[in-house]
């Protein structure tokens, strides 16, 4: 009796499936109301007004041509290193090492850069850096997925770990070859001879990258959606046993698809030391290793998605920098929004796979008696 | 399903009506273009590096009347030079930067904007890039240095004084950054000037290989005090050392600006450099067409070199005074921080050095810098090049 007072009540239902544009629909929605409670937090709390919250934000990503090209070139950036941990994600073989698979072929890139550059011709150098890089990123990969196949280890320790171990590794040489003695940085390498940098595509420094991970997000795509590999990932992925039972090799899946994975963080890291920074520091990948993590998922491991969530994740970033130094705000603040925006994301995906009924109270108060 | 849309649709037209808001107020009131000034730096306020950067900025934008936009947070990488040339983008007529790591960066941000005056503290290649808008910026801190270290030796007379310990006891513990020219400038100045009052004091230095890196900092002087260190300084830029010191009661010497907030029972005194000074000389040059020094060193006179108010509460007593006595003889040049009659290095007295001036990937010694009977601190150029190790000091690591 008490329950009737109650008046409406609410279900959570599971829903079969969603036509795909009503999915879109939420998701779309859910990072429209996302936006609107940043510009309102804003607003309340510097007293920015939301629509020059908004144009600032847009003005981040958007405001220049050169801004426009760097924002294009971080997409690219964090699209390719997200591309490079799918393979492993869809075989749920959790790789959280992204970032030190990244900084081992760096520095691969880079002693070469800086050991090679008056022993090679330089197209021959850039050639031998990328195959370095390639190899580099594949074994730091490797090496967990070997110990995963063989022991069964944990492999987000593992590779957690590894980032770590790289970490020093790269001090280490950055302190044998700093610039000058003592300063713990070793500067632009190569500066006034370019030797090792990648050439400008199109007469642009931006279109290499981007060229990168349009093609990577090609081949990844096909090499999961088409190939035997790829089919043979996912059946693993599903279940060890039913791959088993048809007669998978699942260790050779596991470190094959890691040797994968690991080799495009080393295009990675080529990009990052021969096309972009020319420079080896500690914190080359700033974090965005776990970043593609993050999109990886939020496009539930579809290479395509993935480019809208990596543009979503990198707009945020930029805008809310613009938006902190615009209004002189601490750029935690930036860290506040992004956490606002994704928490409604996220949340978002409850209401794609749920949807929440009323039910009158008579009917309700009848079952309950 | 029309639902969904409906809802869209409002969301849609109410972002697409405070968008059309500001554009009409953006027509309404068009701005003189002012004299904008950028400024970039490697972390936040919450470094005590950068803070002192930050205050002085706002300083010396606030005071000329000038537009200024502050960068936090950008790291020693391609970003340097992505943001420098946004801020050019943007209007910035000087761009500034404050870690050594953005140099490179710097430089080929000026290349590509000759218009724009690119003003780089701490750097060294200014003086060799031959950029007509490319600058570095650095100040005599050692001057700096020496006064906290006559402060540091004051109290240690003071303790021994007091029975506290014997004088052979009296060590000083340091924490420092990195094996880098300018923190070993740092460190050997601020004993020279303790042992110039406290002749019996030896130092024991230990590196953290970070800028900043608060734990590294805190254990670095845990460690220091555990090994008999009776006072503490540091050369890296967290609250780690100083924070250490307030728990465990040890007198500190610190940097980059006063912690006496944090540290009321151990905070003697901090010097300082002003930055102040050379971002209006640099704005001012820059706003009335005028030369700016490729290579700027500012100094006790020109008010880069400060120290901060001296804590009573910790310091020795007549602290202030013997600081002034010794600050007029260094600005008389009566007196010379490097003199080489007061440390010997390998127990020989130096008569000539030749130091990495002009930075090369060999570190190729280049320049003499004894002459007159002192290490010419500076003088070569802005950003400090004494990398002797003197007898007295003992580094407990050299990794970094």
């Amino acid at each position: 009796m008490q329950k009737k007072s109650l008046g409406t009540r609410f279900h959570i239902e599971k829903r079969a499936s969603l036509p795909w544009h009503q999915s879109l629909i939420i998701r779309l929605l859910s990072v429209v109301a996302a936006f609107l409670v940043c510009a309102l937090l804003t607003m309340i709390i510097t007293g920015v007004d939301p629509a020059s919250f908004i144009s600032t934000m847009f003005y981040g990503s958007f405001g220049t041509p050169r801004k426009m090209w760097i924002t294009a070139q971080n997409i690219a950036v964090l699209l390719c290193i997200s591309l490079a941990v799918t393979p492993s994600f869809l075989m749920k073989f959790w790789n959280e090492g992204a970032d030190g698979q990244i900084l081992m072929a760096s520095l691969a890139s880079a002693a070469c850069m800086i050991k090679l550059s008056d022993k090679l011709p330089n197209w021959l150098l850039i050639i031998v850096m990328l195959v370095l890089s390639v190899a580099a990123g594949a074994l730091w990969a490797v090496i967990p997925a070997f110990f995963k196949a063989q022991f069964n280890t944990n492999e987000t320790l593992f590779t957690l770990m590894l980032n770590y171990i790289a970490t020093q590794i790269v001090a280490y040489f950055i302190v044998r070859w700093e610039v000058p003695k003592g300063s713990g940085q070793i500067g632009i390498i190569n500066q006034s001879s370019e030797i090792g940098w990648f050439p400008q595509l199109f007469g642009s420094k931006y279109v290499f990258s981007i060229l990168t991970a349009a093609l990577m997000t090609v081949f990844i795509y096909a090499y999961i959606r088409y190939s035997k590999h790829g089919y043979e990932l996912t059946v693993v992925g599903e279940s060890t046993n039913t791959a088993r039972y048809i007669g998978i090799d699942v260790k050779k899946v596991i470190v094959r698809t890691m040797a994968l994975s690991g080799a495009m963080a080393g295009i990675v890291g080529f990009l990052l030391v021969s096309g972009i920074n020319h420079t080896l520091t500690t914190t080359l990948t700033g974090g965005q290793g776990f970043t593609a993590v993050m999109v990886s998922w939020l496009a539930q491991f579809n290479p395509i998605a993935m480019i809208a969530t990596s543009f979503l994740i990198i707009f945020l970033e930029r805008g809310a920098i613009e938006i902190s130094s615009a209004f002189t705000l601490n750029q935690s603040f930036s860290s506040i929004l992004t956490g606002i925006i994704l928490f409604f994301l996220i949340g978002s995906e409850f209401f794609v796979s749920y949807r929440i009924r009323r039910s009158a109270n008579t009917e309700a108060g009848k079952e309950q008696e | 399903m029309k639902k969904f849309f409906a809802i869209m649709m409002i969301l849609v037209l109410s972002l697409s009506l405070v968008s059309c808001g500001k554009k009409q107020e953006e027509d309404e009131t068009p701005e003189a273009p002012k004299f904008k000034v950028g400024f970039i730096f490697l972390h936040d306020e919450n470094s005590t590096y950068d803070l002192n950067f930050i205050n002085a900025a706002v300083a010396a934008c606030e005071a000329l009347g000038v537009d200024y936009v502050l960068r936090t947070n950008v790291p020693e990488t391609e970003k340097c030079y992505e943001t420098a040339a946004e801020l050019a983008d943007s209007g910035c007529s000087i761009v500034f930067a404050d870690s050594f790591g953005h140099e490179d960066f710097m430089i080929s941000a000026a290349k590509e904007f000759p218009d724009v005056w690119f003003c780089h503290a701490t750097g060294t290649k200014a003086h060799t890039e031959n950029l007509p808008n490319y600058f570095n910026a650095f100040a005599s801190i050692y001057e700096g240095r020496y006064l906290a270290g006559v402060a540091a030796g004051m109290k240690l007379n003071e303790m021994i004084a007091n029975g506290e310990f014997t004088a052979e006891e009296a060590k000083i513990g340091y924490i420092g950054a990195f094996t880098y020219a300018e923190v070993i400038s740092g460190y050997t100045s601020f004993f020279l000037g303790a042992r110039s009052v406290c002749p019996s004091a030896t130092m024991e230095v230990t590196f953290t290989g970070s800028w900043y890196d608060e734990t590294a900092e805190k254990e670095g002087a845990n460690t220091l005090m555990d090994r008999n260190c009776k006072l503490i300084s540091q050369h890296a830029d967290s609250m780690g050392a100083p924070t250490a010191c307030e728990n465990r009661g040890v007198p500190d010497v610190s940097y980059n600006g006063s912690t006496v907030a944090s540290c009321p029972n151990t905070f003697i005194v901090s010097s300082r450099i002003d930055w102040t000074p050379y971002f209006k000389l640099a704005i001012e040059s820059k706003m009335n067409g005028k030369s700016l020094p490729t290579d700027y060193t500012g100094t006790i006179a020109t008010g880069s070199v400060v120290l901060t108010e001296v804590n009573d509460k910790a310091a020795a007593a007549g602290t202030n005074e013997a600081i002034e006595t010794t600050k007029k003889a260094l600005e008389a040049g009566t007196l010379h921080v490097f003199d080489t009659a007061t440390f010997t290095v390998g127990g020989e007295t130096l008569t000539s050095y030749l130091a990495d001036v002009d930075t090369d990937p060999a570190y190729t010694p280049d320049t003499e810098v004894i002459e007159n009977g002192y290490f010419n601190e500076s003088a070569k150029r802005s950003a400090p090049y004494f990398d002797l190790q003197i007898d007295g000091i003992t580094l407990l690591d050299t990794a970094f």
